[in-house]
C-alpha cells in the first residue's frame, strides 16, 4: 500500500513537471510527427539529407534569411553535413564578408567566418520584405514547437520527443494553399480574410504568412547518386531535407550529445545497481 | 539530541589542531556519528539530493559565468556560443538549465514530505521556517536566472513579474524602477539580475548551513513521528545514511541525465530560442513549470475586493500563498506529527497534492480556455480557495476534531511490529 502511494505521489509531482506545454489557442490542423533520423536515443543525422538540406538553404532560404550563428567551418565538422575541408574552403571563397579592417570594407570569406546575412541590417531586411525582417534561421528548429492534446504530450517525456521544431518547419513549408479554403474562420468566429500581400498557410499561427511559398517541385536540382538512384525533387522532400538541416544548425552537436548520453545512462544504471547492493548489505544488520 | 563527541585526536598534530579549531571533531560529530532515526524512508533522501543539486548548480553556474556576456545585444548569442564553441559547454549549459527543474522537483518532494510527516512541528519550527525561506530564495534565484539567456520568454517573464510590484500602493512604482534599473526591462535589468543571480546561491548555501544546524539540534523527524527514545532507535549518519543518500542521488541522476542528454529543451519553452524583442509579445507568456501553481493563484484573482483592485488582490494572494507556509507550524494544531496516524488528515493531504497539480495545469492553460469543461478562471478560483483553506481552516480544525490512531511507543517497536506484520503476511 505504501509503495503504491509513493508511486502515485511521485507521479503527481511528475505531472506538474509535465504541465509545461501551452495549450494551442490557434488550433490549426494537428502537426504530424515525422520519422526523423535524428529522433530518439540512437538518432543520428543523415549526412546526405543534411547536404541536400544545405543545398535548399543555400539556393532558396538564404536569399532572405540569415544564419548568423553558423560558421562555414561548421559544415565540415563531424556529426553534420561533413563536407570536406576543401569543399568548405571553396564554398567560403564564393562569399564576401563585410570587414572594416579590409581594403574596401569587404574581403573574401574564410571557413572561420559566419554565414553572411543577405541584408546589411534588420531595417534593410524589413524594407525589402514587406515591413518585417525574415527571422534568422540558426536556432529556428528549436524556436518553434508543436503541441499535443492532453494526455498525449505526457508521452513526449518518455519517448523523448524533441523534434517539434523540424515537424513544424516541414508542416509550414508544405502547408501553403493557393486560395483560402472555404469556411475558414478566425478564432472569434468571423470569416477569415487574407490581408493584402499575405499568403495562406494551414500551420502558421493566424494563417496569414508574409513569406511567399518558397519551394516548388523541381526548384532545386539534387545531384544523382553514383548508382543512379535519385531523391525526389518535390516540395515535401525539400521541406523534409531543410527541416533536418535546420535542426542541425540549431543542434550541431546532437549526435555527440546522444552518444555520450547513452554511455552516461549505462554508467548511471550500473552504478545505481552497485550502490543498491552495497546499501542493502550495509543495512542488512539493522532492523529498519 | 545532544551527544558526547567520540572524537579522539590520533596524534600530536591532530590534538594541536583540535585545541585551536576543533573542525575535525565538528565534522565527526555532525557528518559521521550524528545519531539518525533508523526508520527514515526514501522520501528523506531528498535533503541530500537537494544539497547535491545546489552544488551542481553552483559549479555549472560559475563555469557558465566565465563565458556568458550580460548585455542585451550579446547575451542570447553568448549562450549559443557556450552551446556551440565552449568545450563541454553544451553539457554544462544543459545541466544548469535542466538542473533548475530537477532542483525544484526535489524541493517540492522535500516540502510535501515535511507536510505529510509533520516535520514542521515542535521542536522543528525554525528548521521549517528556514526551509520556506530557502524555497523563496530558490524561486527568486531561478526567476532571475531564467532572464539571463535573454530570449522572448526571459524578457516577457521579467516584464510581467517585475510588474507585480507596481500593484503595491504608494511605493510600488519606485520599487519597480529600482528592480528594473529604469522604466522598462533593459540592459540595466539584465545586469542586476546577473549580479543577483550570482549572489543568491551563496546566500542559499549560507541558509542551508543554518537549516542543517537547526536540524541537528532536535535531530531528524521520522515516518512514525515519535521522538527518539534511546540509542536503539538510531544509527550513525555515516555510513548508513551517507550510503543511502548516495544511492538515492545516483538514481535521481538517471532522469536528470535523460533530459540533459536526450531532450535538454523539453522542460523549457521554444519561444526562449527567439531573441528578446520588446516590440513583439509572445502569444502565451507562461512561466517555467515550477512556478505554475503560484502563477495560477496570481491569475485567479481577476475581480476587485472592496477597495483592493484585482491586480493588487492577485499579488496579495500570490505572496500569501508563500507566506502562509511560514505559519504552518502554528496552524496545524494536531499533536500527532506523522500523517500515517491521522486517518482524516490523509484525505485532505492527498486532495491538497491533487489540487496543487491542478493549479500547475491551470497555470499553463490559456486564461480564456476550459479544463475538464470548466472555465480556467473559475477552476483556478476553486483551487486557490482549497490551497488556502487547507492551511487556514482544515489544519487548525483537524487537530481539534480528528481522533488519531494510537502511536507506537518507540521507533524500534514500530519497526519490529512492521517486520512482524510482514512476516505474518509472508506465512499466510
Amino acid at each position: 500500500m505504501n509503495k503504491i502511494k509513493s508511486i502515485l505521489s511521485a507521479l503527481c509531482i511528475g505531472l506538474i513537471a509535465a504541465a509545461t506545454p501551452v495549450l494551442a489557442a490557434e488550433a490549426g490542423p494537428e502537426i504530424k510527427k515525422e520519422p526523423w533520423s535524428f529522433a530518439g536515443l540512437f538518432g543520428t543525422y543523415d549526412q546526405n539529407q543534411l547536404q541536400r538540406g544545405f543545398q535548399v538553404f543555400r539556393e532558396v532560404c538564404s536569399s532572405c534569411h540569415g544564419a548568423r550563428l553558423i560558421a562555414f567551418r561548421n559544415l565540415s565538422e563531424s556529426g553534420g553535413p561533413e563536407f570536406t575541408e576543401g569543399q568548405v574552403k571553396a564554398l567560403a571563397a564564393e562569399y564576401s564578408i563585410a570587414d572594416i579592417s579590409a581594403e574596401g570594407g569587404t574581403r573574401t570569406a574564410v571557413p572561420a567566418d559566419r554565414w553572411p546575412s543577405p541584408f546589411a541590417n534588420d531595417l534593410e531586411a524589413a524594407e525589402a520584405n514587406g515591413g518585417i525582417a525574415p527571422p534568422d534561421l540558426s536556432v529556428m528548429a528549436k524556436a518553434r514547437n508543436t503541441s499535443q492534446p492532453f494526455p498525449w504530450w505526457l508521452l513526449n517525456y518518455v519517448t523523448p520527443y524533441a523534434e517539434g521544431g523540424p515537424d513544424y518547419i516541414h508542416a509550414l513549408l508544405t502547408g501553403y494553399e493557393d486560395e483560402v479554403p472555404e469556411g475558414t474562420h478566425n478564432s472569434d468566429g468571423t470569416p477569415f480574410e487574407l490581408p493584402e500581400g499575405k499568403y495562406y498557410n494551414h500551420y502558421f499561427p493566424g494563417h496569414a504568412i508574409g513569406m511567399p511559398p518558397p519551394l516548388s517541385d523541381g526548384l532545386v536540382t539534387y545531384a544523382e547518386a553514383e548508382n543512379g538512384t535519385a531523391v525526389p525533387m518535390t516540395v515535401d522532400q525539400y521541406s523534409r531535407d531543410f527541416a533536418a538541416f535546420a535542426m542541425w544548425m540549431a543542434e550541431p552537436h546532437l549526435v555527440a550529445r546522444k552518444e555520450s548520453g547513452l554511455q552516461v545512462m549505462v554508467f548511471l544504471i550500473v552504478l545505481a545497481g552497485i550502490m543498491y547492493v552495497v546499501k542493502r548489505r550495509l543495512w542488512a544488520k539493522v532492523e529498519h | 539530541m545532544a551527544h558526547e563527541s567520540s572524537y579522539v585526536p590520533g596524534n600530536a598534530v591532530e590534538k594541536w589542531v583540535d585545541e585551536r579549531l576543533p573542525i575535525v571533531r565538528f565534522a565527526k560529530e555532525h557528518l559521521v556519528d550524528f545519531p539518525t532515526p533508523k526508520n527514515l524512508n526514501y522520501w528523506w533522501t531528498f535533503g541530500g539530493i537537494l544539497a547535491f543539486m545546489l552544488v551542481v548548480q553552483i559549479v555549472t553556474g560559475i563555469i557558465l559565468a566565465m563565458h556568458y556576456t550580460p548585455h542585451v545585444a550579446m547575451a542570447f548569442d553568448s549562450v549559443e556560443h557556450i552551446r556551440r564553441d565552449v568545450n563541454g559547454g553544451r553539457i554544462i549549459q544543459a545541466v544548469h538549465a535542466v538542473g533548475a527543474s530537477m532542483f525544484f522537483f526535489a524541493v517540492y518532494i522535500h516540502m510535501f514530505r515535511g507536510l505529510y510527516f509533520g516535520s514542521y512541528k515542535a521542536p522543528r519550527e525554525i528548521l521549517w521556517i528556514l526551509g520556506v525561506l530557502l524555497f523563496v530564495l530558490m524561486v527568486t534565484t531561478a526567476f532571475m536566472g531564467y532572464v539571463l539567456p535573454w530570449g522572448q520568454m526571459s524578457f516577457w517573464a521579467a516584464t510581467v513579474i517585475t510588474n507585480i510590484v507596481a500593484a503595491i500602493p504608494v511605493v510600488g512604482d519606485p520599487i519597480l524602477q529600482l528592480l528594473r534599473g529604469g522604466f522598462a526591462v533593459d540592459n540595466a535589468t539584465l545586469n542586476r539580475f546577473f549580479s543577483l543571480h550570482y549572489l543568491l546561491p551563496f546566500v542559499i548555501a549560507a541558509v542551508v548551513g543554518l537549516h542543517v544546524w537547526a536540524l541537528h539540534i532536535p535531530g531528524n523527524n521520522n515516518p512514525v513521528g515519535v521522538d527518539v527514545k534511546s540509542t536503539r532507535d538510531t544509527v550513525p549518519f555515516h555510513p548508513y545514511y551517507t550510503m543511502k543518500d548516495l544511492f538515492a542521488i545516483v538514481v535521481f541522476c538517471i532522469p536528470f541525465a535523460w533530459f540533459v542528454f536526450f531532450a535538454p529543451d523539453l522542460l523549457g519553452h521554444a519561444d526562449n530560442y527567439i531573441m528578446a524583442n520588446s516590440q513583439v509579445t509572445p502569444a502565451h507568456i507562461v512561466p517555467e513549470w515550477y512556478f505554475l501553481p503560484f502563477y495560477a493563484i496570481l491569475r485567479a484573482i481577476d475581480f476587485n475586493i472592496l477597495f483592493i483592485d484585482s491586480k493588487l488582490g492577485g499579488v496579495i494572494f500570490f505572496a500569501g500563498s508563500l507566506l502562509v507556509l511560514f505559519f504552518v507550524p502554528w496552524l496545524d494544531t494536531s499533536k500527532v506529527r506523522s500523517g500515517s496516524f491521522r486517518p482524516v488528515f490523509k484525505w485532505f493531504y492527498w486532495l491538497f497534492i491533487v489540487n496543487f497539480v491542478m493549479l500547475a495545469y491551470l497555470g499553463a492553460s490559456a486564461a480564456d480556455g476550459n479544463v475538464l469543461g470548466i472555465p480556467v478562471a473559475d477552476f483556478s478560483k476553486i483551487c486557490t480557495v482549497y490551497y488556502f483553506a487547507y492551511f487556514i481552516v482544515i489544519l487548525p480544525l483537524l487537530g481539534r476534531f480528528e481522533v488519531p490512531r494510537p502511536l507506537p511507543p518507540s521507533i524500534s517497536e514500530s519497526v519490529l511490529k512492521h517486520d512482524a506484520a510482514h512476516a505474518a503476511q509472508a506465512t499466510h
